[in-house]
């Protein structure tokens, strides 16, 4: 298990000529789309507020039996390819309207970079997750990114409805566990990552990409 | 020699600012006297003992001058000032200069489950005749100085106002009369256990039947934290306090239709003019009993004179209050004799017999009756109200002998007899199975319908909402979250009863279908529909706006109040409906209120309140909406200690004075999932407490956990819940003592 440079390079380049996510926005039924909120290039919000109460910006209205229904935006970004021609036009359920061009703001882009790279850990099962006792001292001793791990060292334990499973790493070689992806006692959904990791040998080029990232996107 | 003259000239700045403080700067060219005093306070030492004589003589008298100027065109808004300076008395002078010794009880400054409330026992020496009486007292109040850092201005929490409660517990455990001081803006609006609503109202039922006399000297009344502790024999007034229904800010960001920010200076000063929060005003309205005078521009921390007259008078009201209960002829020479002095002419016992604690109890409940009736409008001929005198009597008259004389016979007798058949069943039974026979047969032994065993027949012709007339569908609020298909409107409020099937969202839904879903068919008789909201104290421009919803809801206040039935069970009911000035109690739906539950109590039916939405009370009442917190909470009392059935039900905005009293005070509660239950909504919390609330803050779910609540029903089935409530809660007859 090597980080392939390529691929990571190829990706950098990507993300660097276009430093954004495209949110296609679906009308979520048929109908009429009677109105459009937004002009093209304008900025739009999602749901702000500490409890997330206030909803996005409008995007357009959408009517099917007299019921005029407002779309709002579920995300920030700017408005693109907007289909001003479906203006009064019958749409189909999942056609797309508009698209938000998400710009990824730094931490975004490390995730993603961390997310394709590093050797990721996902959760078997739905349940709650905690560190394995011994790692857990060393990480509160030594910090993440420097402990190493190697095969069949205990890393987990899934624990649901009193019933504790271990985990072990399986991998060959000399691993650092460089992320946590979640909080002790909290469950986590099947297939999210959990822990990543990262070759011993690998780290100093992963960080140093890291730091070039957090230089170049200020 | 000197320093003296440098007190007299501290003095006199500290009164210069205070005028320009209260009367602001361009008054009587006040700042230029205060420079001039600046100037010679600082370079004190380089004037004569006679420069300095004479200039404090002359500023002296001219200070004098000014605040007689002042008191003369004070207004409202000033006087609110005046309650809120930082040099106004509060509870903590009292206590050392009014009674003779003191000692706090459970907090002691920061230390405390809430600093904004004070409980201490205090003694009181009374002079007769060169002899000393020793009285003692339980005093509380809430303190906002001596640490206002921690003391929240005099705004107590939940916790503090059941700390009062406590107290007033110990004091009636001893025998003792209570004392209470409002200094208070309002009470402090946080939903934490049992809810600021929830505590003010369990303090109001219990306040209604304290057995020792109560006295309340107001200073900063502010509405439902004022009423926490308020609802007393006695109610002193300051002459320079205020006692509103809300601040007078609060009121102009409620003309002003503001959703935030501040309300501009000359529509809040307006607005402390129309609310009448003046002790003469109050005096004028009836809610208070006396005023006690104050210096001019109000008694500060070193007035002692005025410390001297509050203690004269806190005895006389108390006196008042005992031989009030004691014989009407003492009472009679004790008023005649014009107490005014330190020097009293009786001594009064402030204990009371177990038959003089009944006549207090009564005399407070007449007492409350009377407030505000005055303020009532009910266009009626003088044959018809006769008429209805009389059918009252009789009809009182003829439950007091049917369940007072008829049904107490025969249940003392049955009891007897089952007593006997049941203890001794073997050797007794050819003994009591013939008297048995002989009674059944006298009495007359009905099969009577036994309502607990017979369903709820489901009515056959639904009721059709005007809301279902429209051909097109509704997306459910919630359908993102939970994936809900769009609801066609007739469907929706037909069948569905407003609620989403998907999701238990309820729809707003218009008052008379409750009306029409709940009750039996053309069982509602409604009463008191010519008892009309009006405008008491002129406030502008509420004349109209009343008017107006008159005519759109046609109906004259805010509260309906019928009899009807539910599945062949006759109950008294009220409903608080939206739609009439945002469910506003004001003092027609306070009498409405307590005509009702009387009604209830005569007839000895069940009591339903149904709450279609409330807003609080009425601002454009003044004192006289809040003085109906406490009145009807004593009628609920009266009704529910005669072993009446009260069951209360929210909807929609459930929030302020009513749930802070006679409806928070029902010892039964229901919700149905749509409500929003709380003391103050989230912008007046954003205001006063500077944080922001989660959206479901005030949610039914919040409420139940909070146990201010016992349970959230869906609406589709509100009658059959209704229905099965006042089965269990009251029992086989339905009157559960």
């Amino acid at each position: 298990m090597e980080i392939n440079f390529n691929q990571l390079n190829e990706i950098l380049k990507n993300l660097k000529a276009h430093p954004f996510k495209i949110y296609p926005v679906l009308t979520p039924h048929t109908g009429y789309l009677r109105e459009f909120k937004v002009k093209e290039g304008d900025r739009v919000s999602g749901p702000s507020g500490k409890w997330l109460e206030k909803p996005g910006t409008p995007l357009f209205v959408l009517e099917r039996e007299k019921n005029l229904k407002v779309i709002k935006a579920k995300i920030d970004g700017i408005v693109k390819n907007l289909k001003l021609d479906l203006l009064d036009k019958f749409v189909e359920a999942e056609e797309i309207v508009l698209e938000i061009q998400h710009p990824l703001s730094q931490e975004e882009v490390i995730s993603e970079i961390l997310l394709s790279t590093l050797y990721i850990i996902r959760a078997p099962e739905t349940a709650r997750y905690i560190l394995s006792p011994s790692l857990l001292q060393r990480i509160e001793k030594q910090g993440l990114g420097k402990v190493k791990v190697k095969k069949g060292d205990e890393l987990l334990i899934m624990s649901f409805m009193k019933r504790e499973v271990p985990i072990y790493f399986e991998e060959e070689g000399s691993f650092i566990i460089y992320k946590l992806y979640f909080s002790p006692f909290e469950v986590v959904p099947a297939e999210k990552p959990l822990i990543g990791l990262c070759p011993e040998k690998d780290l100093p080029y992963l960080e140093k990409i890291i730091k070039r990232i957090k230089e170049e996107w200020s | 020699m000197k320093i003296e003259l440098h007190k007299k000239l501290t003095h006199l700045m500290e009164t210069a600012i205070y005028i320009r403080d209260i009367k602001g700067e361009d008054f009587c060219d006040i700042q230029t006297l205060i420079e001039k005093l600046l100037e010679v306070h600082q370079n004190f030492y380089s004037y004569s003992v006679e420069e300095l004589k004479s200039f404090i003589e002359s500023t002296n008298q001219k200070i004098e001058f000014l605040l007689q100027k002042a008191e003369e065109t004070l207004t409202p808004y000033e006087i609110v000032k005046i309650v809120r300076h930082p040099q106004r008395i509060t509870l903590q002078d009292i206590l050392e200069n009014v009674y003779d010794n003191y000692m706090e009880l459970g907090g002691d400054k920061e230390i405390n489950l809430d600093p904004a409330i004070v409980c201490a026992k205090a003694m009181l020496i009374r002079k007769v005749d060169n002899e000393l009486y020793f009285h003692q007292v339980m005093v509380i109040g809430h303190e906002k100085g001596h640490g206002e850092e921690y003391r929240q201005g005099g705004s107590a929490k939940p916790w503090g106002n059941e700390k009062a409660l406590r107290y007033m517990k110990m004091a009636e455990t001893e025998g003792i009369p209570i004392h209470f001081f409002i200094f208070t803006p309002g009470a402090y609006p946080i939903e934490d256990y049992p809810g600021a609503a929830q505590q003010i109202a369990k303090n109001l039922y219990y306040m209604a039947g304290l057995k020792v006399p109560t006295i309340s000297f107001i200073s900063e009344g502010g509405s439902g934290g004022a009423e926490a502790i308020g609802l007393t024999d006695f109610r002193l007034m300051a002459e320079k306090g205020y006692y509103s229904v809300i601040s007078p800010e609060g009121a102009a960001a409620i003309e002003a239709n503001l959703k935030e920010g501040r309300p501009p200076r000359e529509l809040v000063e307006k607005c402390a003019n129309f609310l009448k929060l003046t002790s003469y005003d109050n005096l004028k309205l009836g809610t208070i009993d006396r005023i006690v005078p104050e210096p001019p521009l109000g008694a500060r921390k070193k007035d002692f004179d005025f410390f001297r007259r509050l203690k004269v008078e806190l005895i006389k009201a108390t006196d008042e209050i005992v031989l009030q209960t004691k014989s009407l002829k003492m009472f009679r020479k004790y008023v005649l004799s014009k107490q005014d002095s330190e020097n009293f002419k009786f001594y009064v016992d402030w204990d009371l017999t177990e038959d003089e604690r009944e006549i207090l109890l009564e005399n407070r409940i007449k007492k409350y009756r009377k407030i505000s009736k005055w303020a009532v409008y009910e266009p009626k001929s003088i044959m018809k109200s006769f008429m209805e005198v009389g059918h009252n009597l009789s009809l009182k008259v003829k439950n007091e002998i049917k369940y007072k004389i008829l049904k107490q016979g025969q249940k003392s007798f049955k009891k007897f007899l089952s007593e006997l058949s049941s203890e001794s069943s073997v050797i007794l039974k050819p003994v009591s199975d013939p008297v048995k026979t002989v009674y059944n047969l006298i009495v007359g032994k009905k099969l009577k319908p036994r309502i607990g065993s017979q369903y709820i027949p489901e009515e056959t012709t639904p009721y059709e909402s005007p809301l279902a007339l429209e051909d097109k569908t509704v997306s459910c609020p919630q359908g993102e979250k939970y994936g809900c298909p769009d609801l066609w409107v007739p469907d929706l409020y037909g069948e569905f009863c407003g609620v989403c099937p998907n999701c238990n969202y309820h729809f707003p839904l218009e008052y008379t279908w409750y009306l029409n879903n709940i009750f039996d068919k053309g069982s509602i008789r409604t009463f008191n529909d010519e008892i009309s909201s009006t405008d008491p104290l002129n406030f502008a421009g509420y004349s109209e706006k009343l008017r107006e919803a008159k005519e759109n809801t046609g109906v004259n206040s805010a509260l309906l109040s019928f009899e009807a039935k539910i599945g062949g069970i006759s109950l008294i009911a009220v409903m608080l409906i939206g739609d009439f000035r945002q469910g506003t109690v004001g003092v027609a739906e306070g009498e409405k209120f307590i005509r009702a539950i009387e009604i209830a109590k005569i007839t000895r039916r069940p009591f339903l309140a149904l709450v279609h939405s409330t807003g609080g009370i009425r601002i454009h009442e003044g004192t006289l909406g809040v003085i109906q917190m406490p009145r009807c909470t004593i009628a609920v009392r009266d009704y529910v200690e005669a072993g009446g059935l009260y069951i209360v039900v929210y909807d929609n905005n459930s929030y302020a004075g009513p749930v802070a009293s006679f409806l928070g005070s029902a010892p039964y509660q229901f919700a149905l999932r749509s409500t929003r239950l709380g003391f103050a909504g989230p912008r007046v919390i954003r205001e006063t407490t500077g944080q922001d609330v989660p959206p479901d803050y005030h949610s039914a779910e919040n409420a139940l956990k909070r146990g201010h609540i016992q349970g959230i029903w869906d609406r589709r089935e509100l009658r059959k819940k209704i229905f099965t409530a006042l089965l269990t809660m009251g029992g086989q007859n339905l009157y559960y003592r």
